[in-house]
């Protein structure tokens, strides 16, 4: 029994004290929050514009012969932002990061700014699609009755559509923030030191797998909860005016 | 152009297709001002199209429609300045969901008329309270009744100050016990001398606020009369045939 305990206290020194691991770790989560962060916002400002482009070209001009420059410029934006999300959502995130990385940021290997775009543009093409959804779903009537009024379709985008929009896609955009968190975990295929890579260091390095693993596993899931919570709460203040 | 200054509307040679269906072919009509005038017809037969066309919610085919002697359907024409000009009432309200009663009442007014927030949301506690629903403008249009919704909808239009409001079926989405009283503000603007574009199945209402009544068949407009003539001597046959179902 003691030669349990002294197991279990041995492998958690190694873990967390020796070389001062912990600090490791903390940077390595530190890491993966800006990782993380930065390709989110990347990612909602790319997924905001698209789905704008792409529901603006499905509601006006889908199967409709152009009649406007302003047209004809919806039109191309919409069938690059096709390709876009077509070659993004078809390829693995981790081939995308290592493109990034071995091919577009050859010269100055900045992992990190490597990984938060890879991140934010993969994030981006499933924001975009989210927001779409969103944005389709809003009855007709609401664009027919801005309209009446006098709006023009900037106008009604902004008050009346998008935030109904946003409103009914949040579980899903709050969804699609848990998946980036942890899709960021493979930042170590390019040498990021982020919170996974660390835990799997420490576990190599010390040859204990339990400790460094589980830390690691439920450092991820802590900061899912966190997130969930603040999310639950965001989504119960924006249903005030449902009744 | 006319020369009219009395004619607020003018609709000249109309045409709709959607795709391959014509649903408009060649309307004329003219709308003065304090006109009320109802549009009848049966289910698919183009009324709510043609009133749609009129503030180009939906785009004619071929046509012109000049409002306030401007030929509307011109493309260099800015539509959204005419629209502030044509309120329109729906027939599922289409309030906005996630405003207040008063915020869906000054949003247009603070935004496009650049009036302050005191001044738009005094002007729409007055309408509010003009149609009993004063004590309602901090709810959500989820709380209230359709009727309720109807008629904030129509003091929603109303508070754009506009010159003609057009009105697509605003009583088929409701129960039966709400009709009369969005009925009784519709009824109550006309006798202002509102000038109105109603298309509605209420035969009631055409007879006693109506000043014309439009008949349209497979998006032509067969008959037009006071509604005296128009109900009491149907000449279309059919009209009659349509008259003697819906009374």
């Amino acid at each position: 029994m003691n030669d349990f305990i002294n197991g279990i206290s041995e492998s958690f020194v190694k873990t967390f004290i020796t070389e001062d691991r912990w600090q490791q770790i903390l940077a390595g989560l530190g890491t993966t929050l800006e990782i993380t962060f930065f390709a989110l916002i990347l990612g909602l400002v790319l997924g905001f514009l698209i789905a704008i482009i792409r529901s603006t070209y499905d509601m006006n001009l889908k199967g409709k012969k152009s009649k406007s420059a302003g047209d004809v410029i919806v039109k191309i934006l919409n069938a690059v932002c096709n390709i876009y999300i077509t070659v993004i959502r078809g390829t693995p995130v981790v081939v995308q990061l290592m493109i990034m990385y071995f091919i577009v940021f050859l010269s100055s290997r900045d992992g990190i700014m490597a990984a938060i775009l890879s991140f934010g543009i993969n994030s981006g093409a499933y924001v975009a699609e989210i927001v779409r959804s969103g944005i389709m779903s809003i009855d007709k009537g609401q664009f027919e009755a801005s309209r009446s009024l006098g709006f023009n379709y900037r106008s009604t985008m902004i008050h009346i559509i998008l935030p109904q929009a946003l409103k009914n896609v949040l579980p899903a955009l709050g969804n699609e923030f848990i998946v980036l968190l942890k899709e960021t975990s493979v930042a170590g295929y390019v040498a990021i030191q982020d919170l996974t890579y660390i835990g799997n260091l420490i576990r190599s390095r010390t040859y204990e797998a339990f400790f460094p693993l589980i830390t690691v596993a439920v450092i991820y899931l802590v900061i899912v909860l966190i997130i969930s919570f603040f999310l639950k709460k965001l989504e119960r203040r924006l249903r005030n005016s449902d009744h | 152009m006319t020369t009219d200054n009395n004619v607020l509307i003018k609709v000249e040679n109309l045409h709709k297709h959607f795709e391959d269906i014509e649903v408009l072919k060649g309307i004329n009509a003219e709308i003065c001002k304090g006109d009320v005038i109802v549009i009848i017809g049966a289910s698919g037969s183009g009324k709510s199209t043609f009133l749609r066309c009129l503030n180009r919610l939906e785009e004619p085919t071929d046509g012109k429609i000049y409002f306030e002697g401007v030929d509307i359907t011109d493309p260099k024409t800015d539509i959204n300045l005419h629209r502030q000009k044509m309120g329109m009432v729906f027939q599922q309200f289409n309030l906005f969901p996630h405003m207040t009663v008063l915020r869906n009442m000054t949003l247009g007014p603070m935004k496009l008329l650049k009036q302050s927030k005191e001044e738009a949301e005094a002007n729409a506690m007055k309408l509010l309270d003009r149609v009993g629903l004063a004590d309602r403008a901090d709810a959500y249009p989820g709380q209230l009744s359709g009727g309720q919704k109807q008629r904030v909808a129509i003091v929603r239009a109303l508070a754009m100050n506009p010159d003609v409001l057009l009105f697509d079926e605003p009583t088929s989405a409701l129960d039966p016990e709400m009709v009369g009283e969005v009925l009784d503000v519709m009824k109550s603007l006309a006798r202002e001398g509102m000038t109105m574009a109603v298309v509605t199945h209420e035969m009631g209402f055409a007879r006693e606020v109506g000043t014309q009544v439009v008949f349209i068949d497979e998006g032509v407009i067969v008959e037009q009369n006071s509604p005296e003539e128009f109900f009491s001597n149907p000449k279309n046959p059919r009209l009659k045939d349509f008259l003697s179902k819906v009374i």
